[in-house]
């Protein structure tokens, strides 16, 4: 990976409090797993930001060494890599998805 | 069974010792969906429980299943999902 791939994630998930690394958008995502991701996100109402790495090959592939994780979606909290999907349900079911977002101040979404 | 199902259990078993493996081949329920390659075996999950995980959070968990599957995850497996349990 290279150093300017390696910064722009760095970036991206450290100017953004909750940060979804997914395949498509929210409105369309383009695989179970990332929309899975989405709806975990909408139900706790956190505000999020999320990149469509099927939009850039250099993000698709540097976000994989960068957390040292094989699979996307990939879920940052604060600058820190929680999981993908599986993770995020296992957390979201056990309540520890909202808990770790209220201990982090992560702000609900607006509207 | 198919040979990627297999193999699924085979390295599973080998590197983690679980005490409780499932592995479900959801290939069908994906069929002519994105990353359907027509092998039948390209969407799986697992569920694996083994005394190896003891002390580990999930996602270290998670990083011992896809190190232990290693290359299928690259060349074979579209997706997969996965659970892991700590053995008591």
């Amino acid at each position: 990976m290279s150093d300017a791939v390696n910064t722009k994630i760095s970036e991206l998930v450290s100017s953004n409090d909750v940060m979804l690394f997914m395949k498509g958008t929210p409105l369309f995502p383009q695989c179970g797993f990332s929309s899975r991701a989405i709806a975990i996100l909408d139900h706790l109402g956190v505000g999020y930001e999320s990149v469509d790495v099927l939009q850039d090959m250099d993000i698709r592939q540097g976000i994989k060494t960068y957390s040292d994780w094989p699979t996307i979606p990939q879920l940052y909290v604060k600058g820190e890599f929680i999981g993908g999907s599986d993770i995020m349900m296992e957390m979201f079911e056990a309540g520890e998805l909202a808990t770790l977002m209220n201990e982090n101040g992560v702000a609900k979404a607006k509207g | 069974m198919g040979e990627v199902e297999q193999e699924i259990i085979k390295r599973l078993t080998e590197a983690l010792s679980p005490t409780r493996l499932v592995v479900n081949n959801d290939s069908a329920q994906h069929r002519g969906h994105a990353g359907d390659d027509g092998s039948g075996e390209s969407h799986f999950s697992v569920e694996v429980e083994s005394a190896a995980f003891t002390g580990k959070n999930r996602v270290q968990q998670q990083r011992m299943v896809n190190a232990a599957l290693g290359n299928l995850m690259d060349e074979r497996i579209h997706a997969m999902a996965i659970k892991t349990q700590v053995a008591d």
